[in-house]
């Protein structure tokens, strides 16, 4: 063999037994993380709780009473119930199955398109880049609520609309964090290697760059899951996102505070709480999932 | 081929320049321009290797870009087995770069972080339909890194798991997966220590070699370039100064500039060293910003006299196949 066969130490290619990174990777955050690790926690039982709705609520969240409405907290009914005799905690575990659906649909859905359009927009440049971020910024001049509403107004309030009302002001904001972490892995040698390869502008941007802007992508995810939460429930509780008899915690906050909030405070105390905490836990799982994966990105 | 091939001459750079806009609005225009690389001509022929040196900042690397169309030159044209790539169509440029390939200097950035060495070397071949059955490919994955002095089971390695200079010898696979005729190696070695640099070295000739590729071989380490090059282009803020076979340049260099590179290597051999003419050049490299009229080099030459502020000398063979851009010469 004419050919030096100047092969690198090679002794390290035994297959040790590693962990996968995975798994170390989640182990290392919750040693660093404890609040994180809590919020976490937080989070699966509450995708448990939403899962097994049927199988654990007490009550049919829909089936009216009128033997027992209003009544307080008891043994039969642990929350009490509502005006119509439902159950406030079966509908409590009801409700989150929507806030879990809106929130994970609506983040999901735009940071997916907001990376899309934020790749897109560092890798083509130019003129492109220009046009697109101008249209961004239109969008984020609008509170989110406000555009939220305009849209659900114009579309109705089906679920899949209220989904799609809520995503669409969340999209250039996503975008506008992706495109900075974007413009710095269009610079890197791959992408230059990749386009010296030949490779088309659609391969580049999904294979090549798309995947190193994951970090960015998660962060976004989890911080828009509560802010959709959220933003559910005001819509619902303005009357203008999920309609009765479907279990939503802005909804049965809103039959509640006006009306009964002196006579019936459980109405109004336990589903505010579930808010609160399902947005406290997203927030904070969010933020520290943010510390782990981009510390540079702490300021946004 | 055609005419345009003669001599085997696969490559000829002709009068390539490339200006960076600086500064400028979205209603200004641009405020100065950077002359990166300002009328560099020469030619490659066909299983040759071509070295390019030159300090920092002198236009090497921009011009291997320009090369590769990574940067589309401000004018003059790259033309690559007879035809001019700078004016081609996107469609047809995607099928030509198959040919030119590239080898980055930094081994750490240069691969996809989130894919295996298999599939960073399967993919162009994919891609560009060169081996369409994926077990196929898989074989020729592994044969290609054994070729590099790498192991198949690399192939399900991510580049983090690998050391500087396993990850060149994966951009080397990655780049001679495409079945190249001419290589763009920019400073191939500048990142790796000294050890693995020689190991790469003899990687790229014995590939050389094998598949009679052709070198563009970028780099500001004189000795690696003395090593590797057949004939040897020395640049100078924006512009070719010297030119000439590898022998040549180092025993006679014609141009100041040269002999001022050359008498920075040092000798190792401290008595030689001691009693050596040293030419140590004064000031700074101009701003390519505003490069100085008339010869670039004449501010800092030890021999310049008044018409080298005035006249641009052109590059002109003083010896048979010995290029030089200097008045004097």
């Amino acid at each position: 063999m004419a050919v030096n066969p100047a092969i690198e130490r090679v002794t390290d290619l035994e297959e040790v037994p590693r962990r996968s990174r995975g798994q170390a990777a989640v182990a290392d955050f919750c040693r660093r993380r404890p609040l994180g690790a809590i919020a976490a926690a937080a989070i699966l039982l509450m995708v448990a709780v939403a899962l097994a709705a049927p199988l654990i609520a007490p009550y049919d969240p829909v089936a009216v009473n009128f033997g027992a409405m209003l009544d307080a907290p008891s043994a039969a009914h642990w929350l009490g119930t509502d005006s119509f005799g439902r159950d406030v905690l079966s509908r409590l575990i009801h409700g989150s199955r929507t806030a879990l659906l809106v929130g994970f649909g609506s983040s999901i859905l735009s940071a997916t398109l907001g990376a899309l359009l934020g790749v897109a927009s560092a890798y083509f440049g130019g003129r492109v880049d220009l046009y697109l971020q101008r249209v961004m910024d239109i969008f984020l001049s609008f509170p989110l609520i406000i555009l939220a509403l305009a849209l659900v107004t114009i579309l109705g309030n089906a679920l899949p609309n209220l989904i799609t009302a809520i995503m669409i002001p969340m999209i250039p904001r996503c975008a506008l964090v992706i495109r900075s972490s974007a413009l710095s892995i269009r610079e890197m040698p791959y992408v230059d290697a990749a386009r010296a390869a030949g490779f088309g502008h659609g391969r580049i941007i999904l294979r090549h760059m798309l995947p190193n802007v994951m970090a960015p992508y998660l962060i976004m995810v989890t911080a828009f899951l509560g802010q959709a939460i959220l933003l559910e429930a005001s819509l619902s509780f303005l009357g203008l996102g999920v309609q009765e008899p479907i279990p939503a915690w802005g909804l049965m906050l809103r039959g509640a505070a006006v009306e009964f909030a002196e006579a019936a405070p459980w109405m109004a105390i336990f589903p505010g709480l579930a808010i609160s905490l399902a947005v406290f836990a997203f927030n904070l799982f969010g933020d520290s999932l943010r510390d782990a994966l981009d510390p540079r990105l702490r300021t946004q | 081929m055609t005419a345009a091939t003669r001599d085997g001459v696969i490559l000829e750079v002709r009068d390539l320049v490339k200006h960076f806009p600086v500064g400028g609005g979205l209603f200004s225009g641009p405020q100065a321009m950077v002359r990166a690389v300002n009328g560099v001509s020469f030619t490659i022929r066909k299983g040759e290797t071509l070295g390019l040196v030159g300090e920092s900042g002198c236009g090497k690397t921009t011009t291997g870009r320009c090369i590769l169309q990574l940067e589309r030159p401000t004018s003059g044209s790259v033309v690559f087995e007879g035809r001019d790539l700078t004016t081609m169509d996107a469609p047809e440029l995607r099928k030509v770069r198959r040919t030119i390939q590239v080898i980055f200097q930094d081994p750490y950035s240069s691969l996809n972080p989130r894919m295996t060495v298999g599939q960073i070397v399967a993919e162009p071949m994919a891609v560009h339909g060169l081996v369409t059955d994926a077990v196929k490919r898989q074989a020729r994955v592994r044969e290609l890194l054994g070729r590099v002095g790498l192991l198949p089971q690399h192939a399900a390695r991510y580049p983090h798991e690998l050391s500087g200079g396993q990850r060149q010898r994966v951009g080397i696979a990655r780049a001679l997966a495409m079945e190249p005729s001419l290589i763009v190696c920019d400073e191939p070695v500048s990142a790796l220590d000294v050890s693995i640099q020689a190991q790469i070295i003899n990687l790229l000739e014995d590939l050389q070699a094998e598949f009679g590729l052709t070198y563009l071989f970028v780099a500001h380490d004189l000795a690696v370039v003395r090593h590797i090059s057949d004939r040897v282009a020395v640049m100078y803020l924006g512009k070719i100064v010297e030119l000439a076979p590898r022998k040549e340049l180092y025993d006679e260099p014609l141009h100041p500039y040269t002999r001022a590179l050359l008498s920075a290597v040092p000798i190792p051999d401290p008595e030689l060293e001691m009693r050596r003419e040293h030419i140590v050049l004064k000031g700074e490299v101009p701003s390519p910003l505003k490069p100085p009229p008339g010869c670039v080099f004449h501010p800092r030459c030890p021999v310049a006299i008044d018409r080298c502020s005035m006249e641009v000398p052109p590059l002109r063979e003083v010896k048979p196949g010995h290029w030089a851009a200097c008045l004097l010469a």
